[in-house]
């Protein structure tokens, strides 16, 4: 198993790691008996984030990917950011192992569960359908 | 930038005076040692003087000593091979451990799916077999005990010389993984009533792909491969002439060396287990006396393991982890599950294995490093984040 060298750079100089104070949406997903745990921190201005940053427990691309992620949504609207598919953060990083592509998928469902978060947090209606886990690191099964 | 190996339970490098050994075998004394002409009988004598060396070295008969090609293949050939003999008389029973190496478990799955029957011996929260779970788990129908000698992840030893005594005077005969054991431990087979042994020259600064079957005299081994009159018949092939050379001569160093190099090995061990047991939340996995000396198994909690060998890899630092995510699973090690860590813990394993080339100004390093990714990881971490929440509101209570 080999890592593309963005997906090294990434996992060696994270972009956006931290934690906010004050954050408009905080999403956390995964759990730690599986081994992966993302929490992404949302700053909100006019539809726009302004501001990301976010935490991982994991291996180098659970940390990569939530790095990757952070840079692809921020500047963005809220619209454009749920667009974001863990198939593009895998492109992003030049390809995943098969056997870690999963971490792309939570890296995916990171960022929706901050908006969700900040869409419930200023009770604006939203599809809830759209921040349903997909059951992906099937960690639900080892609980 | 310094290069660090501390993965020897891996692996180790092949030591000078190895090679030395090796070298005339390669192109000077090249001959088949089944031909009869000078080129075959000069290699024939190299054979079986490495044999008779090793032999000797473990308490055996040079007859007793089979040429594998390394470790699993010698767990894979004793186990079939105690089978056939128990077969004879209808026994379908194995016991063994849950801590064993994948050479040995997978083989018992297996075994199971053909209608065997195979008791999993719990461990202590040290790695340890207890005698009378063993005791109880024999049975009239059992075929075989088969328990490591030493484990290869978190290096706690097993009472083999008890237990040998045990399956002995039970009638069961008995293997033993000692693959991590040879060359840093004074193994002796007939003191440990060991009817079956594995080993592999590679973990003590011999070359790869080669080792040996010890089986004890009176025992009829079951053939491997088919074909040739090598290794008594057992074992058809064309003899690797040089690499058996070189694990004979790399027993005879450690064997020589032993008693120094474990007092090396122990003091830079000590020197590691003290320096990370004063990082938070870290516990070191493995009894910590009955225990290789040259193994630090350590679990840091809030981080995960393969994230640690990565940060580690990128100082220049070699180890290995038995972490979920450097296996390809979603389970971390079963050694570590077997001693009874949560799976959040055992994902942030850290092995870290010396041998004799190690220097305490590596060690010096290592501890200087790992303190620094640790503490990087954990800084973002959101499991850390939650221990640390857990900790400040118990200290306020």
């Amino acid at each position: 198993m080999a890592y593309s060298k963005k997906v090294m750079d990434h996992f060696a100089n994270p972009r956006n790691v931290g934690k906010m104070d004050n954050a408009d949406g905080v999403g956390e997903v995964g759990n730690a008996k599986c081994g992966d745990i993302m929490k992404v921190y949302l700053k909100v201005d006019d539809d726009i984030i302004t501001d990301v940053k976010f935490n991982t427990f994991g291996c180098a691309s659970a940390i990569a990917t939530s790095s990757i992620a952070t840079e692809m949504i921020k500047g963005k609207n809220l619209q454009e950011a749920l667009s974001l598919s863990n198939k593009a953060v895998v492109d992003a990083l030049d390809g995943l192992p098969p056997s870690k592509v999963h971490c792309s998928v939570l890296a995916e469902e990171a960022v929706k569960a901050a908006i969700s978060d900040y869409y419930i947090r200023n009770n604006i209606a939203h599809d809830s359908e759209l921040f349903k886990c997909t059951g992906c690191c099937n960690s639900c099964d080892n609980l | 930038m310094q290069r660090i190996y501390v993965d020897n339970a891996a692996t180790t490098a092949i030591s000078p005076e190895v090679l030395e050994a090796m070298m005339p075998f390669m192109q000077e004394v090249y001959g088949n040692p089944s031909s009869i002409h000078s080129f075959g009988q000069e290699a024939s004598a190299a054979l079986e003087k490495a044999r008779l060396e090793i032999a000797e070295i473990l308490g055996a008969k040079s007859k007793e000593i089979y040429f594998t090609s390394g470790g699993s293949e010698s767990d894979n050939w004793a186990i079939n091979a105690a089978l056939s003999i128990g077969a004879k008389r209808g026994k379908k029973h194995i016991v063994s451990s849950k801590i064993e190496h994948h050479a040995v478990l997978h083989v018992l799955k297996r075994l199971e799916k053909e209608g065997y029957e195979v008791t999993y011996l719990d461990v202590n929260g040290n790695g340890i077999v207890k005698l009378e779970d063993l005791k109880s788990a024999i049975r009239e129908d059992t075929a075989l005990v088969t328990i490591m000698y030493a484990n290869n992840e978190i290096g706690s030893i097993q009472p083999i010389t008890e237990i040998g005594a045990l399956c002995r005077e039970k009638g069961v005969l008995f293997h033993t993984d000692a693959v991590q054991a040879v060359g840093n431990l004074p193994v002796n087979v007939v003191e440990d009533n060991i009817d079956f042994l594995s080993l592999s020259a590679h973990k003590f600064h011999g070359p790869k792909g080669v080792g040996v079957l010890y089986c004890r005299t009176g025992l009829a081994l079951r053939g491997l491969i088919i074909g040739g009159a090598q290794e008594r018949g057992r074992r058809a092939g064309t003899e690797n002439v040089a690499a058996i050379v070189g694990m004979s001569a790399a027993l005879k160093q450690a064997k020589d060396n032993m008693q120094a190099n474990n007092i090396a090995l122990k003091k830079m061990q000590a020197k590691l287990i003290d320096e990370l047991l004063k990082i938070p939340r870290s516990r070191l996995n493995g009894d910590p006396i009955k225990r290789l000396p040259g193994n630090i198994s350590f679990c840091f909690e809030g981080i995960e393991g393969e994230a640690l060998l990565l940060s580690l890899d990128m100082v220049g630092i070699a180890a290995s982890s038995g972490s979920a995510c450097t296996s390809g699973s979603l389970d971390p090690s079963h050694v570590l599950l077997a001693i009874g860590l949560p799976h959040e813990i055992a994902h942030g394993s850290l092995r870290l294995s010396l041998s004799n080339f190690n220097t305490m100004e590596e060690m010096e390093y290592i501890i200087e490093n790992l303190k620094i990714i640790v503490k990087r990881l954990r800084d973002m971490s959101p499991v850390w984040e939650k221990l640390e929440k857990e900790a400040n509101t118990n200290g306020l209570q």
